[in-house]
């Protein structure tokens, strides 16, 4: 039974179609993302399941509660990060903190939350003065205050450095852990595959593909790359003949082969049977990138 | 296969009073906070009137100001000017704020209506304009002996009415401002007009009779505060009681359009 169920979502704005026929699933303690290019329709998608928007048609349950008929019982179990959602600027992380978990009638400690986010050093310091970072770590504790069992993070990483983007990424998968299923919206391929368990991908108001981030590359078909120094008395027709292999090129003890399915697994397997042993062995993965261009036709800007 | 998963069912949801009251704690020491809003809108109105009184001509009685005290007519202008401070600067400048920066739309996911943080945020400033205005009045009746208001039952009514009818017209222009630079330039230009009538830039007392009837009809309504500090509001006649209704009547249309036309996004 998914936690989340989102079937057949419309929406316009005037004569804009913004959601076409959207149909998701989200299971329990999973990291779920949702990847698009900017307008794809990620954030409308889940302000839906927010009930922060309407939609003209569809229906959605969160833990079996309806977003708009049963509001105030999804707020008390959905916790919510906005992109681009302020705090008073004079109003300090404690007291934000302090005063959000007043609006649940069960909250966490906001001094473990403050801890946990690694901004306890910052309790006392105004909204304005802290950093992009801060800001939105401080923005995680306050969708986590009421001790949700869904967390809906947007566009969580944008405009942070590399290195508060890794620290938040740790931080999402401690979330989890915790029992907290997370659904992440996102136009990072590098965030989606390292933290999302399954992936939606969106483009244009419709879900391209939809599967975990290896079932995604792999069901693009794209072709695979490998490459190892083989001995002189490899057989080489041996391994043309693999299913899998499309092409095999030698130049002097540099071998390279392009194939598509399980094409390491197929290549390294006939290797072994030989007892030829192949030095200095590198695959070259196709990467989600490459995979959303071939689902949806089109790129993501990076 | 795994049971459904359910929402928490645990005790009653907040009450709206408790949400309330910590937002009314949070948002009062945001305006103490504020140091523009605390400098102009509650102490520049005690300061510029001790200025004026430092001055001993002000101090007294004079043929050029109708034969009373300058000091004594223009107690009520220093009055408005914290007043309009809060009320029509200050006040749509924060909720047009709150609103475009997310403030509203982040406690909107949250079991709690934005709209407390809005009620929160017009209490606080209330709650500043009583405090400035004590201070004001205490001031002037300490150290420059301005009387006490000698109709206080009819000065305070036409204070709590007149600050309505500021608030209102504050909280309206931003409900209708779509952005925090409209709502700005709508209060700069309400507040202009306030103090104008209100006599900050020429004392009333020299001002064209046209500029000086508008006091009477113009919120907060300038000359029932000063007729009623000065005891010189006719208590019986209907003068006093038309201008109440004037000022209650643009706070109740104008808190009424505010309610039904604000934008929340």
């Amino acid at each position: 039974m998914p936690i989340i169920d989102v079937r057949n979502l419309h929406k316009r704005y005037g004569d804009k179609v913004v959601l076409d026929d959207v149909s998701f699933s989200v299971d329990e303690g999973e990291i779920f993302g949702i990847l698009g290019p900017n307008g794809a329709g990620k954030t409308t998608t889940v302000e839906c399941v927010e009930g922060l928007r309407v939609p003209d048609g569809g229906t959605i349950s969160v833990l079996g509660l309806d977003p708009r008929r049963d509001r105030a019982e999804l707020r008390e179990n959905l916790g919510a990060q906005l992109q681009e959602s302020a705090l008073p600027g004079r109003l300090r992380a404690g007291e934000a903190l302090r005063l959000y978990a007043s609006f649940y009638r069960e909250s966490a400690d906001p001094d473990e939350l403050l801890d946990m986010l690694g901004i306890a050093d910052q309790r006392d310091t105004q909204f304005r003065r802290l950093s992009g970072g801060q800001k939105q770590r401080l923005s995680i504790a306050l969708a986590l205050v009421g001790l949700p069992r869904v967390a809906v993070l947007d566009e969580l990483t944008t405009g942070l450095d590399p290195q508060a983007r890794r620290t938040t990424w740790d931080l999402i998968e401690r979330v989890r852990d915790s029992g907290v299923t997370i659904v992440l919206v996102t136009h990072f391929m590098d965030e989606a595959e390292r933290l999302c368990d399954r992936l939606a991908l969106v483009d244009g108001g419709r879900i391209a593909a939809l599967d975990t981030p290896g079932g995604l590359v792999a069901g693009a078909g794209l072709e695979q790359r490998m490459s190892f120094r083989a001995p002189a008395d490899l057989d080489e027709r041996a391994l043309s003949a693999l299913p899998e292999v499309a092409s095999l090129h030698r130049t002097g003890s540099q071998v390279r082969i392009t194939g598509q399915g399980n094409l390491v697994y197929a290549v390294t397997a006939a290797l072994a049977r030989d007892r030829v042993v192949a030095e200095d062995l590198r695959v070259e993965r196709s990467s989600l990138d490459d995979a959303f261009v071939a689902l949806t036709g089109n790129g993501l800007p990076s | 296969m795994s049971p459904p998963p359910t929402p928490r069912r645990k005790g009653p949801t907040v009450s709206t009073v408790s949400a309330l009251r910590h937002l009314i704690a949070t948002e009062v020491k945001l305006v103490l906070r504020e140091p523009m809003t605390l400098g102009f809108g509650m102490l520049l109105p005690t300061v510029i009137l001790l200025g004026l009184g430092s001055v001993p001509v002000l101090r007294e009685p004079a043929a050029d100001f109708g034969g009373v005290r300058f000091i004594d007519t223009f107690a009520p202008t220093a009055l408005i000017l914290g007043m309009g401070v809060l009320g029509i600067q200050h006040l749509p400048s924060v909720l047009a704020t709150y609103r475009e920066n997310g403030v509203l739309r982040r406690m909107s996911t949250t079991p709690v209506h934005p709209g407390l943080v809005l009620a929160a945020q017009l209490i606080a400033v209330v709650a500043a304009v009583f405090a400035s205005s004590a201070l004001l009045v205490l001031t002037a009746w300490l150290v420059l002996d301005v009387p006490l208001p000698r109709q206080p039952l009819l000065f305070t009514a036409a204070f709590l009415v007149g600050t309505a009818s500021l608030v209102a017209l504050g909280v309206l222009a931003a409900a209708l401002a779509p952005s925090t630079r409209v709502a700005n330039g709508l209060s700069m230009a309400l507040y202009l007009v306030v103090m104008l009538v209100g006599g900050l830039f020429l004392p009333r007392i020299f001002m064209p009779d046209v500029l000086v009837r508008l006091g009477e009809v113009t919120p907060p309504g300038v000359q029932l505060l000063l007729d009623s500090w000065s005891g010189g509001a006719d208590a019986s006649g209907t003068g006093p009681l038309a201008q109440l209704a004037i000022m209650a009547v643009i706070a109740a249309v104008a808190a009424a359009a505010a309610a039904k036309l604000f934008r929340w996004e």
